[in-house]
């Protein structure tokens, strides 16, 4: 298997943008990549998009190519991957795989989702259509709904408190308002998370991710030809993809991500790390409680105790291992589809000393953790400097 | 059928095709023979470790209240 490099790099601001379409945000997302790479669309040999609905929300299917040509990218295989919030997350390991292999050189891997059409009820009702629609679905189970009754739970069995799920809003607000790409640029107090609006007991509009359009790219080619292209080549050290139950009550312990936990061990023993040596990561917080459970699977605390650890700071810009340092799916937004790939971005600016206000001090290692719908994929992809 | 509330929340943003349902509580049951089965609350309001019952199936959605 040969080594994967990133480089470059191409992503949208997130947010609601009443003028664009989705082709259009794809379109600059994977023009700013190539330019980023100084590569002409000519040269690309494969495309790989993460989308999650964009056939639900906008009514166009046979997304790839349609992108693709747009860009100027023909005569090569052009795919869509769906993997609900995990879309672009499953993208990026499929290509990373055809490059190891020696299938393909040079590869771009994009995510988009236009979400911001619809009204609310109905972006949650397509949002629904990632869970059991034979089941929980049914009952009137929502995303927030679900993630809710894991953070019920994980209160019950560990003690959780409503002030740690909000230090995880507060925290990547805060982030968020130095990333000029964020879809919220607004720092919130710990009262405001504490008092927002109900959306499913306990969480409230502060503990949800946002509903955004956006798009992002990366282009990735053998680790032995980066240097053709870049100064900074940025390697996959580890990468993978597992899978679980889509339906909730399938789960034996709802607190915890199986496939999270086999993604990050696969990962960590590709890369030839531990947990201990990530310095810094960007987590799936499209719940405040899916970023602490994310800090137990990932093995950077105990379980049990990643509300603790997010109160304590430790995980805050400056802390000791920083986590979503772009605002995270909080504050930078979420367009579903477009998260996987937008994570590797952010880990790559940071990689590469390119975060401005938010760089970290350390920043040699960092993982991105892309999760799709409630844990039935997992994609955890771990990155270096070359 | 009987069980145990393993979870619970009330949703107050719905989907579109439960707008008028809002807020309604939901569940994750733990039934008797220890599977689990998501499903509406019907009356009283329950929490994790409640005893419940199946009161009555509307449009295949399991509603269970409090014993």
């Amino acid at each position: 298997m040969r080594d994967v490099a990133i480089i470059g790099i191409g992503k949208t601001a997130f947010g609601a943008f009443a003028d664009r379409d989705l082709r259009s945000l794809a379109v600059e997302a994977g023009r700013a990549c190539l330019a980023n790479a100084n590569v002409s669309p000519s040269k690309v040999e494969a495309f790989y998009l993460g989308n999650f609905a964009g056939p639900s929300f906008v009514g166009q299917n046979h997304l790839a190519p349609y992108i693709a040509g747009a860009m100027g990218i023909e005569h090569v295989p052009c795919t869509r991957f769906e993997a609900a919030c995990a879309s672009s997350g499953s993208a990026f390991f499929h290509a990373v795989s055809s490059v190891a292999s020696g299938m393909n050189d040079l590869v771009l891997v994009s995510g988009v989702e236009k979400m911001t059409s619809q009204t609310t009820p109905k972006v949650t009702e397509i949002l629904a259509g990632a869970g059991d629609m034979m089941g929980e679905g049914r009952a009137g189970a929502t995303f927030p709904a679900l993630f809710a009754m894991i953070a019920r739970r994980h209160m019950h069995q560990y003690g959780t408190t409503r002030e740690q799920l909000a230090a995880v809003a507060v925290k990547n607000h805060a982030n968020g308002a130095k990333n000029p790409q964020a879809h919220m640029r607004k720092v919130i107090t710990m009262e405001q998370a504490l008092n927002g609006k109900p959306i499913a007991d306990p969480l409230t509009v502060y503990d949800c991710s946002l509903v955004s359009d956006g798009a992002a790219a990366v282009l990735i080619c053998p680790l032995e030809r980066a240097h053709e292209y870049t100064s900074k080549p940025i390697v996959v050290k580890g990468i993978a993809q597992t899978s679980d139950h889509v339906a909730l009550d399938e789960k034996d312990d709802i607190t915890t991500f199986r496939a999270v936990k086999e993604a990050a061990q696969k990962a960590y023993k590709m890369a030839g790390v531990t947990a201990a040596d990530i310095q810094f990561a960007e987590l799936h917080d499209c719940f405040t409680i899916a970023e602490i459970v994310a800090t137990e699977d990932l093995g950077f605390v105990e379980k049990g105790s990643g509300g603790a650890y997010v109160l304590e700071g430790k995980t805050c810009l400056h802390g000791e291992r920083p986590i979503n340092t772009s605002g995270g799916l909080k504050a930078k937004g979420h367009p579903v589809g477009a998260t996987g790939v937008g994570q590797l971005c952010d880990l790559v600016l940071q990689l590469r000393g390119e975060a401005g206000e938010r760089q970290v001090a350390r920043h040699e290692l960092g993982l991105a953790q892309n999760l799709g719908g409630s844990g039935a994929t997992a994609v955890v992809t771990i990155l270096g400097v070359a | 059928m009987k069980g145990v509330i393993y979870t619970e929340t009330v949703v107050y943003a719905p989907p579109e095709q439960f707008a008028a349902d809002a807020p309604y509580q939901l569940a994750i049951v733990t039934l008797e023979d220890g599977k689990r089965l998501t499903a509406r609350v019907l009356g009283e309001r329950v929490a994790i470790g409640d005893a419940v019952e199946m009161a009555e199936t509307r449009n295949h959605i399991p509603f269970f209240q409090k014993k």
